[in-house]
């Protein structure tokens, strides 16, 4: 083979070595391979999608690798998150991890967050990034790293699992014209009703299955990164590994998503366990948007409460009769007691802290939380424009 | 009209598959949605189903007839 016109310059002797077979690639090359040296991937958990992910990112050379986990290896993990050994059972899985991923590849730099996710922290961490690649395991850390991905302006390269199956898609992506593709809002507007659908811990998960939805995000992170090929932007791949049949649905883009449609309304972080509806289920009874819908429209009595505050009250209402949670102690005798009460707040949050106050204090057993709030019912049924 | 199953989506209506009653009176996405939450109330809300039709994602006012190709998506988490 003809190497006269190849480059190398800026690669090591052990660089060279490793990645001869990049460097030999048609439409890949040194070039392409500089790219990876200069990226920067921040994979958001160390699990079953995680550990081939950041096994093939380390070996392909990508220059920093973020790792983002809390957890600990644990021997329930092994069937699945094959970048573990049984001696680390146990150990910090971002430390873990770091380990093995540096056996791979010493020339590269791997950086650990042995951390939750967080609204606090996810826009500090992601900034420093090119491109994140998810592979969390539940949904208020999906719409967490999606919200911070679109406001940061960096591509998402999502995958997620359910038993036999998985999804793929590339969110956020800038293409050539500074134009954004899709993100998961405008798939999946609002999450399912907490508890609905079973994580892996829950339902279990064929142990290959997140080995190859994990290396079709690896894929993904190396085309963007090298800016090769046509990138999985504005579409959805499906795997049926039961049947063995994949599909490719088409994405557009909405114009109500909430965070780059045409009236944002989320400007900043939110709380996604609260959108998410996590930690309502035990002692709060909630409501779902259409339930309270279809409420609204039936026959039964039954009050509405807001207690947002007297400002954001003034900007948008549904109706709701205003006690302010600040105020709630004070006006508490104007809520009923003899028939439902919906309480709801912006997005499900203050509304929890309503009801349990209430039901601690006064004896209210007749509360019911409106979840994901005003915000996800008026996605759901926007106002008719007049 | 034949409703090809995805996800939770399989667990909750038993198949991978849900032929419609012949007498359904569905037309649009949205009919289609509100008539699998009448009928599968555990299929969540509304705006957490995705239906593909011809393998392109649908919003809700779109037309649908038989013989297309219609998929039911719902979200899945785990990783």
């Amino acid at each position: 083979m003809d190497h006269g016109k190849i480059d190398r310059s800026g690669f090591s002797a052990a660089e060279q070595q490793r990645y001869d077979r990049h460097f030999l690639l048609p439409g890949f090359g040194e070039g392409a391979q500089r790219k990876l040296k200069n990226g920067c991937v921040l994979v958001i958990g160390a699990g079953g999608l995680g550990s081939p992910l950041l096994l093939y990112l380390a070996a392909a050379g990508v220059g920093q690798i973020g790792i983002v986990d809390f957890d600990e290896v644990d021997a329930s993990n092994l069937h699945r998150q094959v970048i573990f050994d049984e001696a680390q059972i146990g150990e910090s899985k971002v430390e873990a991890a770091k380990a093995r991923l540096q056996g791979i590849n010493p020339l590269i730099n791997i950086v650990s967050y042995s951390q939750r996710l967080t609204s606090a922290n996810a826009m500090e961490i992601i900034t420093g990034y090119d491109v994140v690649a998810d592979g969390s395991d539940n949904f208020a850390t999906r719409y967490l790293v999606n919200d911070a991905c679109v406001l940061a302006g960096k591509p998402n390269v999502y995958g997620s699992i359910f038993q036999f199956e998985g999804q793929v898609s590339v969110f956020n992506h800038r293409d050539e014209k500074g134009r954004y593709g899709p993100n998961y809002r405008d798939l999946f507007p609002s999450p399912p009703p907490s508890g609905l659908v079973p994580n892996c811990a829950e339902t279990g998960v064929l142990g290959v299955l997140p080995g190859i939805i994990g290396s079709m995000q690896a894929l993904e992170v190396i085309k963007i990164l090298a800016g090769i090929g046509e990138v999985m932007s504005g579409r959805l791949w499906l795997f049926d590994a039961l049947a063995f049949e994949s599909r490719t649905i088409k994405i557009g883009k909405r114009a109500d998503n909430p965070l780059n449609g045409e009236h944002p309304t989320i400007h900043r972080l939110i709380d996604y366990e609260a959108f998410c509806g996590v930690g309502q289920g035990s002692d709060i009874k909630g409501i779902s948007v259409d339930e309270f819908q279809e409420m609204k429209r039936g026959e039964a009595d039954f009050q509405l409460v807001d207690v947002r505050e007297a400002q954001e009250y003034r900007r948008k209402n549904i109706g709701g009769f205003p006690i302010p949670l600040s105020r709630l102690e004070e006006l508490h005798e104007q809520i009923a007691k003899d028939k439902k009460v919906i309480i709801h707040c912006e997005s499900g949050a203050r509304s929890a802290t309503a009801i349990r106050t209430l039901a601690e204090l006064y004896g209210y057993t007749n509360l019911y939380n409106l979840e994901g709030g005003i915000r996800a019912y008026l996605a759901a049924f926007p106002p008719v424009q007049s | 009209m034949d409703i090809l199953l995805f996800g939770i989506a399989r667990e909750i209506i038993g198949d991978q598959k849900l032929r419609l009653p012949g007498d359904h009176g569905i037309d649009t996405v949205m009919g289609l949605k509100t008539w699998l939450l009448n009928n599968y109330p555990q299929m969540g809300n509304l705006n957490s189903l995705a239906i593909a039709v011809d393998q392109e994602y649908a919003q809700d006012d779109l037309k649908i007839h038989e013989g297309q190709e219609i998929a039911l998506i719902p979200p899945v988490s785990g990783g």
